[in-house]
């Protein structure tokens, strides 16, 4: 592992733009033009002009999505690419975290002054259902053959982990109710709603134990982020927000051979990040966080596997209000994908937005009650697999 | 945030489908996987009803399925070895729907069976472990949702010889060990 | 803080490799490179990037596959969903950060596994203008390009053929070149074009292939090896979305341009033809080649053509263009293409193995991502 604090890097890195499109099941919009609007929003919240940008990281998660092969070329034009070093990452769900990490190099090497980081999918292409995207994301030979539905290996996380932490599906549930209620504070948001663990407990059960409200919604959207050098961020504004550290890992691709109750990959990525930054007590030092939420249980893993609880102690402190918006250590402001949708690696780059608004005391309705000063956003991908973290600071 | 209306305007589905100039496409993408050495192997052995992994020869790790290199110390699998197929549920779920999401006249028990492998401590806390991704049968949802199944001993149910072609599907299901 | 390239491994460069699944390849290529740069993925990389698509794999998230062939199980391992050139420049700034020592770069290919080739490339045209035109092969856009380019610029059909002809024997020195032979004039001229104008001599065939390379800091790369090869420069230029080729002109490539001209500038070089001894450029077109030389060297494509007519681009010429025989003779090996590029580059600056000779000093690779994308990358060499 890289064992150094952030002063080894050449550049400091700030975010100084975030631009957000709705989030929505369906969209008139087509993927390039989500990723133009959310990109010209972030230059417009930043003060600068296409003009002014180096280069340009896009993020989309499984081309099969948009149903569109090389999909990084095919948005490059929305995205700002044109006539630039343009590249594409992909880490799987959690490319929306990604997107920033890669942008951050661009800068730190002292290649390029200004990055455009854009995030877009679309997922209202694919029919009958995009849940038959899914079916190709599996091992072709080892798993396919079973016919599995995506919502399985989630599942089966959820029961080990209900199992492994002594965890009851009532707890889990009410990270649905907190961030579906976070999301009515959200201009983005899809499936904001004032709902109650009886409603969760109640929907329809897809696979057991995870129902229909303990999931996220399929949407449309986009986000985008402008990331300069110090220099260039000392020009443009008074209030820029650091990248402090950086991290991801990716696990083994074998899920069903290792322990899926405590997400060991998170935990690996986290420590790089708060590394990093200089983090030494993350569950002190952090103020706000955005871990990754697609299912509600996935927000207790990641909070657990990001060190901001102990294992097993995420539910517990959940029931004690903890992670509210008015709580100690606020988890989903935003309302996470839960409430505010997922638009795959959109949602990564909405929750860095989030972090990013919240230390500049700008997200409205939805700033948290305590001060401010570090935040951290991570989002989850792959089978069982990814993880990506950033450390934003002011 | 600045601005309160974002940008992006919401379709209804019957709206969505409604759109002019609209184009359709089915993709037409095929693919015919090579399976490689170590999985070859694997599903030849499935075809005569068992099941084989490999050892790494430097940490020990048995895989299951075999893999033709250790993924922790990064050196090649050497020594083949066949563990009976025995093993504990590790997680098991139930699934009420298809992989295009149609609900399913009878609901599906997912599970990870966690195999017992020669040489392997078994120890109950291990991180990693040989190990399968398949369906359970002979055991009720209520017994997944109460957590009955959760270490329960169970075994492969083998099709029977003439219907085994080589694949995962080989295996019907696992089901419970009697006693 | 110079870059450098510390060791590169291979596998394949067959039609098909039937034996071996993808994740095999990627393994026997990272061991190769590994093994030279005498390291341990498990504890001397500081990160690990595979470079490749969805749909060439037939798998949504194939980044699900990335790690663990390569060394990369819980490390920090990432995927660009581009060409392995785009991987090389992100690990040159991510070694540039100051943050990492090593990192190492993959890519891969199994086109032998791709059952329906014309559908998977339609998946990559826009759906709204191009996919309802279903056109019954997907090169015909490198007809298109091949003819605006040479109404464009002049160039002959004879030029075009040239180029096959070089590029396929060139490719009988080179064991890697699957698809090398010694051809004539005539039988590329004589032959049916498959698109018009381009016959299947100047298409380039696909292989099954794996590359990696070790990318080190100056201080990591003398202390693994005594022969690094430096990274003067890279560049990587999109010029247009796949969504408006409709509207591009396809008789020319200015992304390759501003690619190479980035690597220079990086470099430090003001003419790349003047500054380096070789280039191995894209070339999965016969006309890609001219093209290749007039953005990146010459500045005119009659230049090109001339210089190639009168043997310059040989393999003992005077500036050898894809002496190791391009992809003509060694096969597009989808997002790996550009990495074989560099790793003949290499291969050749190093003087290693008995078909290359020492005695180059600097060498241009530029790559192309191939239809319908509009992007290009350039890297700059040096030993």
């Amino acid at each position: 592992m890289v064992a150094r604090p952030n002063i080894h890097v050449k550049s400091k890195v700030a975010i100084v733009g975030a631009g957000l499109t709705l989030f929505r099941r369906r969209m008139l919009e087509t993927p390039r033009e989500l990723a133009w609007e959310a990109a010209r929003m972030a230059l417009e919240q930043a003060g600068l002009t296409l003009r002014d940008i180096d280069c340009v990281v896009v993020g989309s998660a499984p081309d099969a999505f948009d149903g569109v092969h090389m999909k990084g070329e095919y948005l490059a034009d929305g995205a700002g690419g044109i006539g630039r070093p343009t590249v594409r990452v992909f880490v799987g769900g959690g490319t929306g975290v990604f997107v920033p990490i890669a942008a951050w190099w661009h800068v730190a090497s002292g290649l390029c002054r200004s990055v455009l980081a854009v995030a877009e999918e679309k997922m209202s292409p694919a029919h009958p259902h995009p849940q038959g995207v899914f079916a190709y994301i599996w091992d072709p030979i080892l798993e396919r053959p079973l016919g599995p539905n995506l919502i399985w290996i989630f599942a089966l996380e959820m029961r080990r982990y209900m199992y492994k932490c002594n965890v009851p599906k009532e707890t889990i549930a009410k990270v649905s109710v907190k961030n579906k209620r976070n999301a009515l504070d959200h201009p983005a948001a899809q499936a904001a709603a004032k709902i109650t663990v009886e409603d969760v407990l109640k929907s329809e059960v897809l696979v057991w134990p995870v129902q229909r409200l303990d999931i996220s919604p399929v949407s449309d959207g986009a986000a985008a982020l402008v990331m300069v050098n110090e220099n260039e961020a000392r020009r443009v504004t008074d209030s820029p927000v650091w990248v402090e550290g950086v991290g991801w890992t990716l696990d083994n691709t074998h899920w069903y051979n290792r322990e899926l109750a405590y997400p060991r990959y998170v935990n690996y990525a986290a420590r790089m990040a708060y590394k990093m930054a200089g983090i030494e007590r993350p569950w002190k030092e952090i103020d706000v966080a955005e871990p990754y939420d697609p299912f509600d249980y996935k927000e207790l893993h990641h909070i657990e596997g990001l060190m901001l609880a102990r294992r097993c102690e995420a539910p517990k402190l959940l029931e004690e209000g903890w992670f509210d918006r008015d709580g100690e250590l606020p988890t989903s402001p935003s309302g996470g994908l839960l409430g505010v949708g997922n638009p795959i690696a959109a949602a990564g780059l909405m929750k860095v937005a989030e972090i990013f608004w919240q230390l500049r005391y700008e997200a409205g309705a939805r700033q948290v009650k305590k001060p401010v000063h570090k935040g951290v956003a991570q989002a989850w991908g792959d089978l069982m697999q990814a993880a990506t973290v950033v450390v934003l600071g002011v | 945030m600045g601005e309160p209306r974002l940008p992006g305007t919401y379709l209804k589905e019957k709206e969505m489908y409604q759109l002019p100039g609209i184009v359709e496409h089915r993709p037409d993408a095929k693919y015919s996987f090579s399976a490689g050495q170590a999985v070859s192997r694997f599903l030849e052995g499935l075809k005569q009803g068992r099941i084989l992994g490999k050892r790494c020869p430097r940490c020990g790790r048995v895989y299951v399925p075999p893999r033709s290199y250790c993924e922790y110390c990064f050196a090649p699998t050497a020594e083949w070895v066949e563990v009976s197929g025995e093993g504990e549920v590790n997680t098991a779920v139930v699934s009420y729907i298809s992989t295009f999401r149609e609900r399913l006249e009878e609901p599906e028990i997912i599970a990870v069976i966690r195999l017992y492998a020669p040489g392997y401590t078994g120890k109950k806390d291990e991180y990693e472990f040989p190990g399968i991704f398949h369906k359970l049968c002979g055991v009720k949802p209520e017994d997944v949702m109460s957590g009955r199944v959760i270490g329960m001993r169970v075994r492969p149910r083998w099709k029977p010889p003439e219907r085994r072609v080589g694949s995962i599907t080989d295996i019907e299901c696992f089901e419970p060990v009697e006693g | 803080m110079r870059v450098a390239l510390v060791s590169m491994g291979w596998s394949g460069f067959r039609p098909s490799v039937e034996e071996l699944s993808f994740r095999e390849m990627m393994f026997e290529a990272a061991m190769r490179a590994y093994e030279q740069a005498g390291i341990d993925p498990r504890r001397d990389v500081d990160a690990f990037i595979s470079c490749q698509e969805d749909f060439w794999e037939g798998i949504a998230i194939t980044d699900e596959f990335a790690p663990e062939p390569i060394g990369g199980v819980l490390r920090p391992t990432l995927t660009v969903a581009g060409e392995f050139l785009q991987g090389l420049a992100q690990a040159y700034m991510m070694v540039k950060t100051g943050y990492f020592d090593v990192v190492v770069v993959e890519s891969h290919a199994k086109p032998s596994d791709v059952e329906s080739m014309r559908g998977v490339f339609e998946m990559a045209f826009d759906p709204l203008y191009l996919r309802p035109l279903k056109a019954p092969n997907p090169h015909f856009l490198a007809g298109l390009m091949a003819s605006a380019f040479m109404a464009r610029s002049g160039v002959d059909r004879e030029h075009l053929a040239m180029v096959a002809v070089k590029n396929k024997s060139n490719g009988l020195y080179n064991p890697r070149a699957s698809h090398s032979a010694r051809i004539t004039l005539s039988d590329v001229l004589d032959s049916e074009p498959v698109v018009d104008p381009l016959t299947r001599y100047e298409i380039a065939p696909f292989s099954d292939a794996a590359v990696v390379a070790v990318v080190a800091s100056e201080e990591a790369a003398r202390r693994l090896t005594d022969t690094p090869v430096w990274i003067d420069g890279v560049g990587w230029s999109t010029e247009a979305g796949t969504g408006s080729m409709a509207w591009h002109d396809l008789g020319s490539m200015p992304s390759m341009r501003m690619a190479a001209t980035m690597a220079a500038s990086m470099a430090g070089i003001s003419s790349i033809m003047r500054d380096t001894s070789f280039a191995e450029v894209e070339d999965r077109y016969s006309f890609a080649e001219l093209m290749a030389a007039e953005e990146a060297l010459t500045g005119d494509a009659l230049e090109a053509a001339r210089m190639l007519e009168n043997g310059d681009f040989d393999r003992d010429g005077y500036y050898p263009v894809n002496p190791s025989g391009g992809s003509l003779a060694m096969g597009v090996a989808f997002e790996a293409t550009g990495g074989a590029r560099l790793l003949e580059a290499y291969l050749r600056l190093l003087g290693g193995g008995e078909e290359v000779e020492a005695g180059a000093e600097r060498a241009l690779v530029l790559s192309w991502r191939g239809i319908p994308t509009r992007t290009s990358m350039a890297v700059i060499l040096s030993l």
